[in-house]
């Protein structure tokens, strides 16, 4: 289980995020959504301390993983960032590292050296994120050769390398077409067995269809949160209803 | 209608005219150079300019076997030196330093990089020099890391900028430790761009005088004693150039091809680095 708590986060004295309490249960996706600049990437963003590499970010409040605080002074954000992976809104594989390479980076550079763990965490990876059959003729070739739908699946990959207990994605499938879109779905569906997924989206249809539950961000508080099929068709609020309608953001 | 349109096609062409002449005047200096630097040197260039040492004056013939060597060990040693402080302070700045460090350590950088190198010849006098009493190859090396030190800061550092900031923050997500994101993606990612600006400021220091005037000082028999004076090219060049002896002059003229064509290489190594990468990033 994922939560935070009354979990507020500046930017330059700047309220970003204005105490926001959510949890994300295990073998769920869960989505955020709201208009942009509502904070919702914001969010994401401090469940695996990213906001840590901000000069002028300051988070107060909690976020726990299975009751353990992460924002503890004695917990070191590199750990927890293995134990909770990320996904972007850009494919942003490393292009000077081979597709094999870019599937393993997370070990490797790590510190992990046995060859024989390395090639069976990459194929594994491969295969949770349905790109192997793909590309296990050209797993020395550079991920820029990769369609942009196989390189952000490439990027699934390396996060799923590492074994992470929480994903979280960013927008995964702003830059992607429909049938790219279609893929990473089908995938989310598939992690959702064995980790918590966390996904950020302005698409609401993709919200709609890919989620468990919905959350509802607007000017970086929280208005809504439950069951997605019960946020689509009876919305508690009147602003959740006039959002997903699109009647406004 | 029809006039004002021609009259405006004239004012395109005489403004499109004026600009070629500039840019034909402004390669004629480098096309004249390279032609008298090869017709004088040309008649200098032979084995023996490569193998021999220099001669007494009166005698004929002789090379630049020392001044070749010096040049070499001089410049060898201040890059080894160099470069890899150069490298690191670039990779503390962008990577690790927070940016008010960073700032006014690029400021630094941009003082030391406009000093004039005679003044540095005179700190490496100061430093080197004094305190071994006497002038030696290696103060002229301190003299040209100096000079190359804020040059390879400055390329490195932009080279870094170029890498985006995807790539390390994909790399924190990824639970990596920040020295090995700085080592394994960021200066993987701008090696080439990197090397490019150290091949680059080896051939700006190739080419110093002035501060070897009064740190390598110059020699003219052949020595590897990284302690002891030295020959190098350019200095070479400025002695003989100013000397009364035609043979001199000839090897003078001989040592700038060398100089020069050496300087040619490097800039176009660099260039082939770059077109390479380009090319491989994008098959």
């Amino acid at each position: 289980m994922l939560a935070c708590q009354d979990l507020k986060i500046e930017f330059d004295r700047k309220p970003v995020l204005k105490g926001v309490t959510l949890t994300f249960p295990p073998r769920r996706i869960s989505a955020i959504i709201g208009p942009s600049g509502c904070g919702k990437s914001t969010l994401l963003r401090a469940f695996n301390r990213m906001h840590d590499l901000t000069p002028g970010a300051q988070v107060t409040g909690s976020v726990t993983l299975n009751g353990h605080e992460i924002y503890r002074g004695s917990e070191d954000p590199v750990l927890i960032r293995r134990r909770i992976g990320m996904v972007f809104q850009k494919a942003n594989p490393f292009p000077t590292l081979s597709i094999y390479e870019n599937t393993i980076s997370g070990l490797r550079l790590s510190g992990v050296r046995n060859r024989a763990v390395l090639q069976e965490a990459a194929e594994k990876a491969l295969v949770d994120a349905a790109l192997w059959d793909e590309v296990k003729d050209r797993l020395k070739s550079n991920p820029m050769s990769l369609s942009g739908g196989q390189q952000q699946r490439l990027c699934i990959a390396r996060a799923l390398a590492v074994d992470p207990e929480v994903l979280l994605m960013d927008e995964p499938c702003s830059a992607l077409d429909p049938i790219a879109t279609s893929k990473i779905e089908e995938l989310m569906f598939r992690l959702r067995e064995r980790l918590i997924v966390v996904i950020v989206t302005h698409n609401m249809q993709q919200a709609a269809r890919a989620s468990d539950r919905t959350a509802f961000l607007w000017m970086g508080e929280l208005v809504e949160e439950g069951e997605t099929e019960a946020i689509f068709t009876s919305p508690k609020k009147a602003m959740t209803e006039d959002y997903i309608t699109g009647r406004f953001g | 209608m029809n006039r004002s349109h021609q009259w405006r096609k004239i004012q395109g062409r005489s403004m499109e005219a004026v600009c070629l002449l500039a840019a034909v005047l402004a390669v004629i200096p480098l096309f004249a150079f390279l032609w008298h630097l090869v017709a004088m040197g040309a008649g200098a260039f032979s084995m023996a300019l490569f193998t021999k040492l220099p001669l007494p004056p009166g005698e004929l013939g002789g090379g630049l076997r020392n001044a070749i060597f010096g040049s070499l060990l001089v410049v060898g040693t201040a890059t080894v030196v160099g470069i890899p402080i150069g490298i690191g302070a670039a990779v503390f700045m962008t990577e690790f330093a927070r940016p008010a460090t960073t700032s006014l350590l690029r400021f630094a950088c941009d003082v030391l990089s406009g000093v004039p190198s005679i003044v540095m010849g005179l700190l490496a006098y100061q430093v080197v020099v004094r305190p071994m009493h006497h002038f030696s190859a290696i103060s002229g090396s301190v003299a040209l890391a100096f000079i190359m030190l804020p040059v390879v800061v400055i390329t490195t550092q932009e080279m870094l900028r170029l890498v985006p900031h995807s790539l390390r923050e994909a790399g924190h997500a990824l639970g990596i430790p920040a020295w090995r994101i700085a080592s394994s993606i960021s200066l993987r990612a701008a090696a080439p761009g990197i090397l490019t600006g150290a091949i680059l400021s080896m051939s700006r220091i190739a080419g110093e005088t002035a501060p070897m005037l009064f740190t390598s000082f110059g020699n003219p028999f052949m020595s590897t004693d990284p302690r002891a004076p030295i020959a190098t090219l350019p200095h070479t060049i400025f002695t003989y150039a100013i000397s009364p002896y035609d043979d001199w002059h000839r090897l003078a003229w001989g040592g700038a091809l060398i100089l020069v064509l050496g300087i040619l290489g490097a800039t176009l190594l660099s260039r082939c680095i770059l077109w390479w990468h380009q090319r491989s990033l994008h098959s």
